[in-house]
């Protein structure tokens, strides 16, 4: 592999920006063409990433490495595995119909914009290719840049706000995390010597005093759990979500709250295996609070994005309950739900967005009969509706019910519990529905235009996948299960927790863990007596 | 009868070794001169900037000489073990003369559009960077208060240099009172370190200690915490900053980001040196002061920064924040803090100079008093340039990643990650804290200037009006913005002349 295919997939995104920011901002024809151009091929480049991927292969693929920063040992390490893999794919194909769905709105300084955009993309691109934890951090505090002067710059009344919640609140979780890492670093290098911050290497270092480990897991928890959101960390969410530009919401709801849940998988599991174990019970209470609470407070909601905001909430509840159930079930559950949402919330926002386009509110309660002046706007609602809520057929299902099996394997009450978060999801989507599309079309509403080829281009690929995977969800699944069961055999080695799944496949690999422990017992003895010869 | 006289021995003097401060001091004298011979002469201010400049690129090539000298050779000790010169000085020597070169870069333009006497100008600043040359290559505490001296005084007549505005003659007035004050303290001290230890040379200090111990240590400790009192008026360490935000309000923008950027690097060097080469065994007493200062100068600036709505003086209290840091280097005690050290002051000084260098840009004729946010609204969207730049220039102050102040503070955090004790992870989470209080007012100063001004019929900023840039401090901007991004994207090879300093 002579290819530096991962550094491409960074580096396109990042290259386009500073092409952009070359261009006079008086050709803004030509800035939005080098956009379309530079988050396609990245697109592009996605895609031969997912063709040429070896579904069977648990471990990291196209690895790329380079020396960063000597005097840290800090190194510019790439690698993907089927849990970043998908991440990276979303991304990949949100960008261009982020791009895509902004035309209309963002008339004015386009070069910004555009610049900004691609800014973005490396570096949501980077946070999940990179196995570097230093690495890692530096794009995860990068990616607030960009962030915040898109929401600054193109967002609504109260950017101003929302902007600085959303850099404060997300910038004091990564502060910790900055300082869990040096941390963890500097204490492997007292153990061994070695100076590093490679995830893989300090994944296989086994030093860690307990304490040491609950309190490190705690400062990655901090940015982790903050980003992804966990209740009660969730409040920046909402404001920022309603605030930001279409797209904006798009990519956060997308792929950025998703940051926060695959940092968990990533980093935490393999790191901190004791501390994830003990405190799984807390972090799943979390999660089934953040479910019920974020489907309850979306019911009460009179702003539409805040709806979806809410839901985005109770979502995420739901990945972190199929993270922390600690299955392989769960794990794939969440994994996929990671996929799937992006594509359903992302439709979900650009359909907003359309309707605040041509209506300028997002006030449920001054919409009402859009079914009748926009029938395919409304056809499409109905079924990114549907597929957000989890009706089976979508891809909202196929997730959803892998985490809540996972949780019930693990421990019973919390799917009961959490299930009914599925119920509500139903209710809050479609009160809301209720309201804002069918009844009689007051004045504004009857004027309103119905979307146009754009838009449905925009809105129709999102669907239709995850309609595709919901029917369908074998060869993401297939890609995603090696890791996450690489993932749960590394508690099974680490500590003495034994995954309660009983399939087949869990029952043999537990054998093989089983083996390999009397395999080194037998040796350990071995070796014992040796010695005792030697003392002789 | 009278006795024969006795000859006196004079020490042996390696000129070489004290040939970049020469440079400076002769430029110095020699602009002087120059003025005085041609008067009113037409070309008068660029005869003397060549001739300054002429000096520096001599210091910088003397310096350049000395580094590949003192690396393979070892340091040279001259002056009777009063001047030393290693790794450590000459990196900071370099950090002086590229900061002193900007700093004189930028008043061209900035004097010419006041109205002010150039060359004047030009010795001082030569003179003062003379001194801060000396100050990084000072081994003995009588030679640190010289150089101390022949630092500040300069600079208290450069502070009040715009002799017509009120404030710059105030933040002359009050610089001076305070800085003869600590000037003062740091004497006292260094008459209790000598009457603990019977000697002021720095070597000699610990090789003392290292030979005895002290019965009654009183008189030691007292002595090394006023040391510490009298430089952390010059580092503006709280709470030894209260003459900071005004001073750097006041004072002429190119004087602010010259005293910004190279008076830290001078007397931060005096710091390290004194507590590592001196005080080695008093580590146990020195470092929690230190851990108090650097707590204090990191929440207490970046909390106060919040409050202001004065980019010169907000960026005065960001510098307090910043010495908080660099304290943090000096704090960890090790090879790796002073590495992170050296490393935050090379990065900051063009950091700061880059920032100042916009805002003295920005402001037009005979308002350089002026630099309300509210004259700042709507920069970055009028005049893109400029504007991004100092965008550019907080955020990498405020530790943005992909920039040199993010790997600065990386530098920094590790070297206190690494010493691994309870305290130092306080220390530590005090840090990262701090830096996302930060995090606020740099945002502040960047969404000022991309923002439009809420009132439609209301005009935009005064400093949003495009005008020109002249080429010196397009050299400038240029030279920071560049280091400020390629340290950030690859710092290998920076980092790795920080290492090499890090040796006494």
């Amino acid at each position: 592999m002579s290819f530096p295919l991962l550094l491409a997939i960074v580096a396109t995104p990042a290259l386009g920006a500073v092409i952009v920011v070359c261009i006079p901002a008086h050709r803004p024809e030509v800035v939005k063409a080098l956009g379309y151009a530079f988050t396609a091929a990245t697109a592009g480049l996605c895609g031969y990433l997912l063709w040429n991927f070896q579904a069977g292969d648990a471990g990291f693929q196209f690895v790329y490495d380079k020396p960063w920063i000597p005097g840290l040992g800090v190194r510019f390490t790439l690698g993907v595995d089927g849990i970043s893999l998908f991440m990276v794919v979303v991304t990949g194909l949100l960008f261009p119909l982020g791009l895509l769905a902004s035309e209309k709105y963002i008339a004015h300084r386009v070069k910004a914009y555009v610049a900004w955009f691609l800014m973005l993309e490396m570096a949501i691109m980077g946070i999940f290719l990179t196995l570097d934890l230093i690495a890692f951090f530096v794009f995860w505090e990068f990616m607030l840049v960009p962030m915040y002067f898109l929401i600054l710059g193109w967002g609504s009344e109260r950017r101003k706000y929302a902007a600085m919640k959303f850099f404060i609140y997300t910038g004091l979780g990564s502060a910790f995390l900055l300082a869990s890492t040096l941390v963890l670093g500097f204490l492997h290098q007292a153990d061994t010597g070695v100076l590093t911050f490679d995830f893989r290497q300090l994944a296989a270092w086994n030093g860690l005093s307990g304490t040491a480990e609950v309190l490190l897991f705690i400062g990655f928890m901090a940015a982790f759990a903050i980003k992804a959101p966990l209740f009660p960390f969730h409040t920046w969410l909402p404001d920022v979500h309603t605030e930001a530009p279409t797209a904006g919401s798009v990519v956060l709801a997308g792929v950025i709250i998703k940051m926060g849940a695959y940092g968990f998988v990533r980093f935490s599991f393999e790191l901190f295996p004791q501390a994830t174990v003990d405190l799984a019970p807390i972090l799943l209470v979390l999660a089934v609070i953040g479910i019920l609470y974020g489907a309850i407070v979306a019911t009460m909601q009179t702003d539409l994005k805040r709806v979806i905001a809410y839901s985005s909430v109770a979502h995420m509840g739901f990945v972190i309950l199929g993270i922390f159930s600690l299955t392989v079930i769960g794990i794939d559950g969440a994994v996929f739900t990671m996929v799937s949402h992006p594509l359903t919330t992302g439709a979900l926002f650009l359909l907003v967005g359309m309707i605040y386009e041509r209506l300028h509110t997002r006030e449920i309660g001054e919409m009402g009969g859009i079914w009748k002046p926009a029938p395919i706007l409304t056809g499409l609602f109905v079924a990114a509706m549907f597929a957000g809520v989890g009706l089976p057929g979508f891809s909202g299902f196929i997730g959803e019910f892998l985490s809540l099996a996972g949780a019930f394997i693990y421990d019973r009450p919390f799917a009961i519990v959490a299930t009914f978060g599925v119920i509500f999801a139903a209710l809050y989507m479609l009160w809301s529905f209720q309201k804002a599309f069918t009844g009689r079309a007051k004045n504004a509403v009857a004027k309103m235009k119905d979307v146009d080829l754009r838009e449905i281009a925009v809105v129709v690929p999102l669907i239709g996948l995850s309609l595709f995977l919901g029917i369908y969800p074998k060869p993401v699944l297939d890609r995603i299960e090696p890791a996450a069961e690489r993932a749960v055999a590394n508690f099974e080695r680490k500590t003495d927790y034994r995954s309660p799944e009983t399939s087949i496949h869990r029952r043999e690999r537990l054998r093989e863990v089983q083996r390999e422990e009397a395999k080194e017992a037998e040796k350990a003895a071995e070796e014992a007596a040796r010695e005792k010869k030697g003392e002789k | 009868m009278i006795a024969a006289a006795q000859p006196i021995t004079t020490p042996s003097v390696d000129l070489w070794a004290i040939a970049p401060i020469m440079a400076l001091v002769g430029a110095g004298v020699g602009v002087v001169l120059l003025r005085a011979l041609l008067r009113r002469h037409a070309a008068v201010t660029p005869i003397c900037f060549g001739f300054s400049l002429l000096g520096l690129l001599v210091a910088g090539g003397l310096l350049f000489r000395q580094w590949n000298l003192v690396r393979d050779d070892g340091p040279i000790t001259t002056l009777a073990g009063m001047v030393r010169v290693d790794p450590f000085a000459v990196f900071l020597g370099v950090v002086v003369v590229a900061a002193t070169a900007m700093g004189l870069m930028l008043a061209v333009s900035y004097l010419n559009r006041e109205g002010l006497e150039s060359p004047e100008y030009f010795a001082l600043i030569l003179l003062s960077a003379s001194g801060m040359l000396m100050m990084t290559t000072a081994n003995d505490l009588i030679v640190v208060f010289v150089s101390l001296e022949v630092l500040s005084i300069p600079l208290y007549v450069l502070a009040a240099f715009d002799k017509r505005r009120l404030a710059s003659q105030e933040a002359g007035l009050k610089y001076f009172v305070l800085g003869a004050f600590s000037s003062a303290i740091f004497l006292y001290g260094i008459a209790l370190v000598y009457g603990g230890t019977g000697t002021t040379s720095l070597t000699g200090i610990a090789s003392f200690l290292a030979k005895n111990t002290l019965f009654e240590q009183g008189t030691l400790l007292v002595g090394l915490g006023l040391l510490l009192v009298g430089l952390g008026f010059k580092i503006a360490a709280v709470p030894f900053h209260m003459w900071t935000p005004d001073v750097y309000q006041g004072a002429p923008t190119p004087v602010t980001a010259f005293m910004a950027a190279a008076t830290k690097a001078a007397a931060f060097g005096a710091i390290l040196r004194i507590v590592t080469v001196a005080f080695p065994q008093y580590q146990d007493d020195w470092r929690p002061i230190v851990f108090v200062l650097a707590a204090l100068s990191m929440l207490v600036g970046a909390i106060a920064a919040l409050a202001q709505n004065d980019i010169k003086r907000t960026l005065a209290y960001s510098s307090i924040a910043h010495a908080g840091y660099i304290l943090m280097g000096v704090y960890a005690a090790t090879s790796r803090g002073r590495e992170a050290a050296l490393f935050y002051l090379f990065v900051y000084a063009f950091m700061a100079i880059g920032a100042f260098a916009v805002v003295m840009i920005a402001a037009p004729r005979a308002d350089d008093g002026k630099h309300s946010y509210d004259d700042y609204r709507g920069m970055a969207l009028r005049r893109p340039v400029l504007g991004g730049l100092l965008i550019f220039f907080v955020l990498a102050q405020a530790g943005v990643p992909l920039t040199s102040g993010f790997v600065g503070k990386l530098e920094i955090f590790g070297s206190v990650a690494q010493a691994g004790e309870t305290r130092d992870y306080v220390l530590l989470v005090i840090g990262v804290v701090s830096a996302v209080i930060a995090f606020a007012f740099y945002l502040r100063i960047a969404y000022t200037l991309v923002t439009e001004p809420d009132d439609e019929t209301a005009l935009a900023g005064a400093y949003a009006k495009p005008r020109g840039v002249d080429a010196w401090t397009g050299v400038v901007l240029f030279a920071a913005a560049a280091l400020t991004l390629v340290v950030g994207l690859a710092p290998g090879t920076f980092i790795h002349f920080a290492r090499d300093a890090v040796f006494f």
